[in-house]
């Protein structure tokens, strides 16, 4: 029987503080706080993410947000400007000691910006934010910038864009790794960064990861200057990812291209095809204006900043007990 | 043949690996937040009691250990072999020296364990927690000496030695606690 109290109780003022912060630190800078649908009639193909249904009693189907992303973009195709959104959001069997399936996301876009701007932006709020809580830890200030090509050569000698899965299983099984099940190359660099480099990162250290492998841009616009590469970036605390963004994919024919390549590997892997998002595509057709945007976890933020070990520790009802 | 999916995992699950009936002792669930899920397990392997960690790609299937906890009394030992016997169904098991394990030192007759079957197979032996077995050696007391804690070595009736108060005698009957090889008290 799952206990009905609260999980969460001494992190509860600390989030109600950081919530308070987080939105300050954005009126400050002048982005307006939007709200957009939880429930949409579609869902991103994104074969990383895996969204929760939804069904009406008279039978319509739909999807809880995995992210406010769609609806914001479209939101900024018809005008908005600067908009950030407290959202929550839902992901398929997400549970673990740093996730639950429900989550808050705090996600922003600028226009004009680009993702090394944003990136500057993003640590600026995390270090403003980390300074101003009562006793709160605070990573080591500035921030230590690699770049995602960089990080696999000089730690495991790995060039992500010509290695083949067998390199990396082999450089896995040096770390003393080895996973059981079929992984292509794009799933064994994620198992390689989740498994083996991340759990090295400095513990105090904001460590900011640019220029993913474009195989894994998902809305990030590819880079010019490094081919093969997009300009995507995600900001560690230590071990711990906190946050994703791109400079925005604005081409509606790449997304088109990069949305079949989706629906194939969901058919590789077997997964489902859920219904896409429509409104999303047109509005990219209608035009995305040049801008970045940010996702930061929330809850993982306050884990770090109060130095909870599990995400149990700041929710106060998390999935088993909901 | 019955198999679990890495969103089954929780500790405690019984799987077949690399050949071997294996539990589950953590779960962990990684994911990169736009990439791949993985499950990193640490298993016990049910045979050696070997614990290793493996990792697996969320959503893959493992073969379920037909893995089977059953109370079970224990006869005698023929030398060779220890019998036990299901009281429901008086069915009886033959276990072996490596399956009976440190469990061997607790036996005695009539007591009742819990034996793992694996395929039918007896796997592991756990003896009761608590076990009432007689003194069969061990030297007189001796007043006053206590720079050792107070205790010496007794021999049990199964062969089993644990350290006892000074106070008690040869042919005395002591409680001791298996998991630790403990004495308790006095019965």
């Amino acid at each position: 029987m799952a206990d009905w109290r609260p999980s969460a109780a001494p992190a509860r003022p600390h989030r109600a503080r950081l919530n308070a912060l987080l939105r300050e630190f954005m009126a400050d800078r002048g982005l307006l706080e939007v709200e957009t649908p939880v429930l949409s009639r579609g869902a991103p193909l994104d074969p990383g993410v895996e969204s929760w249904r939804a069904q009406a009693p008279d039978g319509a189907a739909g999807y809880l947000q995995t992210s406010p992303e769609y609806p914001m973009k479209r939101l900024l195709a018809a005008g908005a400007g600067d908009i950030y959104q407290l959202a929550r959001v839902f992901r398929g069997e997400e549970q673990g000691p740093r996730h639950n399936p429900e989550f808050s996301l705090l996600e922003w876009y600028r226009l004009g910006f680009d993702d090394r701007r944003l990136a500057d932006e993003l640590v600026a709020l995390v270090q403003t934010v980390a300074a101003r809580g009562p006793d709160w830890f605070r990573p080591r200030p500035g921030v230590r910038r690699v770049r995602y090509a960089d990080l696999f050569l000089d730690a495991l000698g790995l060039d992500p864009l010509r290695c083949s899965a067998r390199d990396c299983a082999a450089v896995a099984e040096g770390a003393g790794l080895s996973i059981a099940g079929d992984l292509d190359r794009d799933g064994w660099l994620d198992a390689l960064m989740a498994l083996v480099l991340a759990p090295g990162f400095e513990p105090d250290r904001l460590i900011l990861v640019q220029d993913y492998p474009e195989s894994q841009a998902v809305l990030a616009r590819a880079s010019n200057e490094h081919p093969g590469y997009a300009l995507r970036f995600e900001l560690y605390w230590g071990d711990m990812e906190l946050a994703n963004g791109f400079h925005e994919l604005t081409d509606p024919g790449v997304f088109a291209a990069r949305r079949e390549l989706d629906i194939e590997r969901r058919r590789r892997n077997g997964q489902e095809i859920p219904a896409a998002d429509g409104l999303f595509a047109q509005a990219m057709h209608a035009g995305l204006p040049d801008c970045a945007g940010v996702a930061l976890g929330v809850d993982r933020l306050l884990m770090r900043l109060i130095g909870a070990e599990r995400i149990d520790g700041v929710i106060d009802f998390p999935w088993g007990r909901a | 043949m019955a198999s679990y999916s890495t969103n089954e995992f929780r500790s405690g699950l019984k799987i077949l690996l690399d050949g071997d009936p294996q539990t589950i002792v953590e779960n962990e669930f990684v994911k990169p937040g736009k990439g791949q899920a993985f499950n990193r397990v640490r298993v016990r392997n049910l045979r050696t009691g070997r614990v290793l960690e493996k990792t697996f790609k969320s959503g893959e299937t493992v073969e379920a250990a037909d893995v089977m906890d059953t109370e079970m009394q224990y006869l005698y030992t023929d030398g060779e072999f220890w019998h036990f016997m299901v009281p429901d169904t008086f069915e009886q098991y033959a276990v072996g020296q490596t399956a009976l394990g440190d469990a061997a030192q607790w036996l005695k007759d009539q007591d009742f364990c819990t034996v793992t079957l694996w395929n039918g197979e007896p796997l592991t032996v756990i003896p009761p927690n608590f076990v009432e077995l007689k003194i069969v050696q061990c030297d007189p007391g001796v007043r006053g000496d206590t720079a050792q804690g107070g205790t010496k070595p007794a021999t049990l009736e199964t062969g089993a030695v644990v350290k006892v108060p000074l106070f008690v005698e040869e042919g005395e009957t002591v409680k001791v606690d298996t998991r630790s090889g403990e004495y308790v008290s006095r019965v």
